[in-house]
This record gives C-alpha cells, structure tokens and sequence, in this order.
C-alpha cells in the first residue's frame, strides 16, 4: 500500500490565527478565490480542519489517513474509500447515503457533518490538486508542515 | 479645563470590500485593538489602542487592513514637534517617565550617511570576490606585541609564541546582548541557532543561559552586569567568552528593570531569583569604582576559567570613551565593545535615550585613534555597536577601527520586528520582546534561525564585494584603514575626530 504524505502539527508554534481554515475552505470552493469564497454567491464549503484551542496551546488538526482506517471499514456504501495511487482516505458523495457511520468511529473526531445535504463532507483530503496542501503553504508560523512517510519534513524550496 | 483626550497614533483604514470577516485580526492583536461585535456581525477596530506592529496587516489573508499614521493636524511648529507635545500631555495625565524601546528615533548626525568608501580604478585593480578569494575571517581578542616565527623540521612554519584564546568569527559581524527576559526564550533560540550555523557568536545578555541553551554555549558570549543575574561557574566555562557590561548605548548611566510579571518560573531559573520578583540592575556594579576595581573582576573571572577565554568590557559611548577605553586595556581586558547612541534596549527613558551619549561612528574613531597613540591597541579587540542598518555601516565602522560590529536590532528585524518601539509594554505581536506564552510561541525559531542566516549570508557577499571593489581581499587590510573613507558634509572638526579626508582630497 502506498502511504500518503501526512500533515505534522507543531502545537509549540501554532498561533491560533485559524488562516489554515480560511485557505482551507478558498481551496475547496468553486473558484478558489478567497473574496468569492467568502462574499460572492456561490456556496461556501465547510474547512476540513478542526481547531482546538485551550489556554494559550492551540493546534488545527486534519483527516490523518489512517494506515488502518476505521471510516473505510464503517463506511456501508463505499464512499469512504482510500487513494491507490497516493495512500489518501478520500470520500465520494456521490456514494454517501449520510449514515454518519464514519463520524462515529473516527477516533479522531475529524469527519464533519453535512447538515444541508445530510451527508458526511468535509474531511482533508490533503488538497488533492495541489503539491502542497493549502493549509500548510499559508500557515504564517510553518506550525502545519507536510512529512513524508517516513516523518522527514518536505519543503517547498 | 477641558481635559486632553488621548490621541490616537495611528489609524486603522479595513477595506470593506476585502474583509471576508475571518477574524484572524482579532485573534492576533496582543493590544486588543480589533474586536468581534457578534450583535452587528462586523469587526470593529479602536485606533487608539494601535501601537503600529503591522501584525494584523501582514496576517490579513485578503490585504483588507492598513494602518497608517494618523494624519490629524496637532498644531507642530519646528520647534514643538508632534512627540514633544503629545509626550506632555501623556505625563501631564499620568506624571510618570515616558518609557519607550528600541533605538534613538531623534534625528542626530548620522556619520555613516556622511561617509563614502573608495573604489579602486586603473592605478590598483579591483578584486571579484566571486572568482578570487575573499578573507573577512576575524579573530576577537588581545594579540600579542609581537610573533616570532620558527621554521620546523618537517619544513613547515610554527609561531613560536603562545597565543592566547581568541574567538574565531566567519565575518566581523556578532549578535549583541539581548537577555532572554528582554526577549523571548525561542527568540534567543534563533539567535543562537543562526550564530552556530554563520560561526559567529550570540550574547546571553545579563539575563544568565537558560538550559536550553547550553548547547550553543560554544558560540556565545556570556554577560555579567551589575545585577550578576544567572552568573555561576558553569555559566563562565560552557561560554566562548565572557563580557562585563558596564553600560548600555540607549542609556549610558542607568540600570535595568525587569518588571516582575515577565519573570516566569523559566526567567526564575535562568537568573536565579524568586518567581514575579523584580530583576533590577544597578546603575553601576557596586564593586566596580576605578579601573583597578574593574581588573580585579576581570582577573577573578580569568580565575574562574582558567585564562582559556577572553574577557570583555562592555561601556556605552560618553566624552570620556577614549581615555575610559585605555583604562579598559590597562585592566586587561581582551576586548571592549562601545554601544553608541543609537543602541537598543527593551526598555529606556525617551529623554535618556534620545540625549545621552555619543553617536558609535565617533567613540570608534577616537578610541581607534587613542589606543594606537598609546601603542596598545594590538591588545585589545574592539567592537561596536548601536545602530547598523547595512553591510555598507558594518564596513565603514570596520574601516573607522572597529574589529567587528555587534548587530541587535537588525538581527530582530530579520526575526519579524517592525520597530514599532513597544517593547517595554511586553505585548510584542512578534513573539519577540515578550514573555507572555500566548505571544512567545508566534515566534518559530526554526524560520528565525533560517531568517538571521540569511541576513549574514547577504551582507557577508555585500561586504565582499565592496572589499573587493576597493581592491582589497582581506577585511584585516581593511581595519582602521581610514584612506578609504572619505566625508561628505562634515566640518573640519569633524573631519579631524573622525580621522577621515573630506570627498575630493586625494591620498
């Protein structure tokens, strides 16, 4: 099995701007333009990224892609299902019948919920068209950086 | 009377049509200056409030802020500026001393603009430093009157005289003292991550070494000021070499104050003093009142590290820094640094910062000038400090006399300071001069460190190059080579301190 580039979170330098949502939710719109994103007309869709923040530690934390992930095992359908070619847990909502199956055996707790469309959405997917997801090219402190299977930082330079 | 309001600096213009209403700026100001009203479901932002950080402005993911300068006309005239007027409306309402950061703002003779650097033309070739070597390779410390060279055996060459420790620097430029307590723990980290990988060193100021930092204690200068926070034996001997500071270039004369509130249980450890007690440094060293009282400290600290590394004395730039600097070498100290009047601090009096002292181009010319007079001056190193903006400022000091030079605020520049002079307040939006851990962590020393490295990296071949065009390829050949500089609207008395030709008189 391939493994995926994971994304490391560096808790120590997260500074609590919540901008990996913002780009997070730029990338996955229709235009992938931020002012469209957020003031035009079209839909804006929900962040992948859950941020938690207690006293002055914060962290974003994503979708992990599990090696043995219990949302592709749960999933009734199909929809939840897992990259060949790059390693990712990826989710197909043409497939989803919104069991929310997934949401409960993600011990991670970072599946959202669709509340329109009754759907599990929402879930990294490590950005799939680009090299480096959104949210680790804008995060201003680097406290989000892509590793590669074998946790060895991969860099844009 | 109508009570003066408060007036405020800047003001904060958000373009309307850019906010998305992220609310990124009001998770970030350490000066709550924005604010969510959730009632209307927009941000609102209080001008008065704004120190001028620029930190919201450069996280705005859309550019949809600005400060700027608060245009409103108070009636200034030449003589009442601006800062003068509102300075007494403040002290009229609180009765306090104006504190502020950072270096002097005034507008004094700046020596360096003044000066111009030669460049060699037909009669002596230029050197490309790209294609021919370029030596800026420095030695910090006290050489010898003289060296007797032996041939050996094996047919190579040995310098028959011991030579005592020196720092080896890759370029004349160092890290000046910053204590962690005046900045952040994971600032001094950068700071001493980038002297580690450039081969040249950091000082842990008068604040002691956190133990974190012990690892980079090979290339760094270690401080010991009239507080003696932190100072113990493995603080001397893990040290490349230790500084007695007698004084600072901001404010020549007073001591320092670390409020309470930013001594953490870390600060505590790293100076050796109760948790939330205030750190205060004397105004002098209560055992220091005559040059034979500085050698005494200056030997009992060679004691303590057994004569392996050189000792330094640290004064700022006053009328008397030539003869004081004599005495310096007469106490045998191995180097001395002079902090002009442009120096830093994290905290001074504004009328203390702004008008005590001497400007550094001036005390290096003259101290350069006095210890050759005397013959001494192969015995002592000298670096300067306060205010180098450029390579092209490190150059002239190094060619006015200085060994090398000591960078501070440039060096937080580089780490995202944006001379907002706030330091004092301890709410740096930089992660820089405070310790507040909300605002510390904003400063990652990995891109810290990255970003300091290459700062040096880009002066090192900015130095080089205009070494090079002088057609000199060694930066020695260079110091205290005053043929070199020419001045540019300076007097004759001028002219004559500085020890330099004025523009158009050839050699």
């Amino acid at each position: 099995m391939v493994k995926p580039k994971r994304i490391h979170i560096k808790k120590n330098y997260c500074i609590g701007c919540r901008l990996c949502e913002v780009y997070c939710i730029t990338q996955h719109s229709k235009s992938k333009d931020i002012i469209k994103a957020y003031r035009g007309k079209e839909v804006k869709p929900e962040s992948g990224i859950f941020f938690e923040e207690k006293g002055s530690i914060s962290f974003a934390i994503q979708c992990r892609h599990c090696d043995e992930a219990p949302c592709i095992e749960a999933c009734i359908t199909g929809a939840m299902y897992r990259d060949q070619h790059t390693g990712r847990v990826l989710h197909n909502r043409e497939k989803c019948v919104g069991c929310w199956m997934c949401i409960m055996v993600c011990s991670l707790g970072v599946i959202k919920m669709d509340q329109r469309e009754k759907k599990a959405i929402s879930k990294c997917d490590l950005c799939v068209d680009r090299e480096f997801p959104a949210c680790v090219e804008h995060c201003p402190n680097e406290a989000i950086c892509l590793v590669d299977s074998d946790g060895r930082k991969i860099t844009e330079e | 009377m109508a009570k003066p309001k408060a007036i405020s600096e800047f003001i904060i213009e958000r373009d309307m049509e850019k906010c998305i209403k992220c609310q990124a700026c009001v998770r970030v100001c350490a000066n709550d200056v924005h604010i969510w009203d959730g009632e209307s479901g927009e941000t609102i932002s209080r001008d008065i409030k704004c120190v001028g950080c620029h930190f919201c402005e450069e996280l705005c993911p859309t550019g949809a802020l600005r400060i700027k300068r608060n245009p409103s006309e108070t009636r200034e005239n030449a003589h009442w500026k601006k800062g003068y007027i509102y300075g007494i409306t403040r002290q009229a309402n609180s009765g306090g001393i104006i504190l502020t950061g950072m270096g002097s703002d005034r507008p004094h003779k700046n020596y360096f603009d003044c000066l111009l650097l030669n460049a060699a033309q037909v009669t002596n070739p230029s050197i490309d430093p790209l294609r021919e070597p370029m030596e800026l390779k420095t030695f910090i410390g006290g050489k010898q009157d003289k060296i007797t060279v032996e041939k050996l055996d094996s047919g190579g060459w040995s310098v028959k005289e011991k030579i005592q420790g020196l720092l080896e620097l890759e370029i004349p430029i160092m890290f000046s003292a910053m204590s962690f307590g005046s900045i952040s723990l994971n600032a001094c980290k950068a700071l001493a991550e980038a002297a580690k990988v450039s081969k040249i060193y950091w000082n842990t100021g008068e604040g002691g070494m956190h133990q974190s930092l012990y690892p980079y204690a090979d290339r760094a200068i270690v401080q010991i000021a009239s507080g003696r926070f932190g100072v113990n034996v493995d603080y001397l001997n893990n040290a490349a070499a230790v500084e007695i500071k007698i004084g600072q270039g901001a404010k020549p004369g007073i001591g320092g104050h670390l409020p309470g509130e930013k001594v953490s249980e870390e600060i505590s450890l790293t100076r050796m003093i109760p948790e939330g007690s205030d750190a205060i440094s004397p105004a002098p060293h209560h055992d220091i009142y005559s040059i034979e009282d500085l050698k005494q400290l200056i030997y009992a600290i060679k004691e303590a590290t057994g004569y392996k590394k050189p000792v330094g004395v640290k004064i700022s730039a006053v009328n008397n820094v030539a003869p004081i600097a004599s005495g310096i070498v007469r106490a045998g100290a191995d180097f001395i640094t002079i902090d002009g009047i442009r120096g830093g601090t994290g905290a001074a009096p504004v009328a203390i910062r702004d008008s005590v002292g001497i400007p550094i181009e001036i005390a290096i010319a003259v101290v350069d000038q006095r210890l050759r007079e005397e013959r001494i001056r192969n015995r002592i190193s000298l670096v300067a400090a306060g205010g180098f903006r450029t390579s092209a400022d490190v150059i002239k000091a190094i060619a006015l006399g200085a060994d090398a030079v000591y960078i501070g605020t440039a060096a937080l520049i580089s780490l995202g300071c944006h001379v907002c002079q706030k330091c004092y307040t301890g709410k740096c939006n930089w992660g820089i001069a405070t310790q507040d851990p909300y605002l510390t962590k904003r400063l990652n020393p990995e891109i810290g460190a990255k970003r300091l490295v290459n700062l040096l990296r880009a002066w090192t071949f900015e130095i080089k190059e205009m070494l090079g065009g002088m057609g000199i390829n060694a930066i020695e050949s260079l110091r205290g080579n005053r043929e070199q500089l020419r001045g540019i609207s300076l007097n004759e008395m001028e002219l004559k301190i500085l020890g330099v030709k004025h523009a158009g008189e050839a050699w």
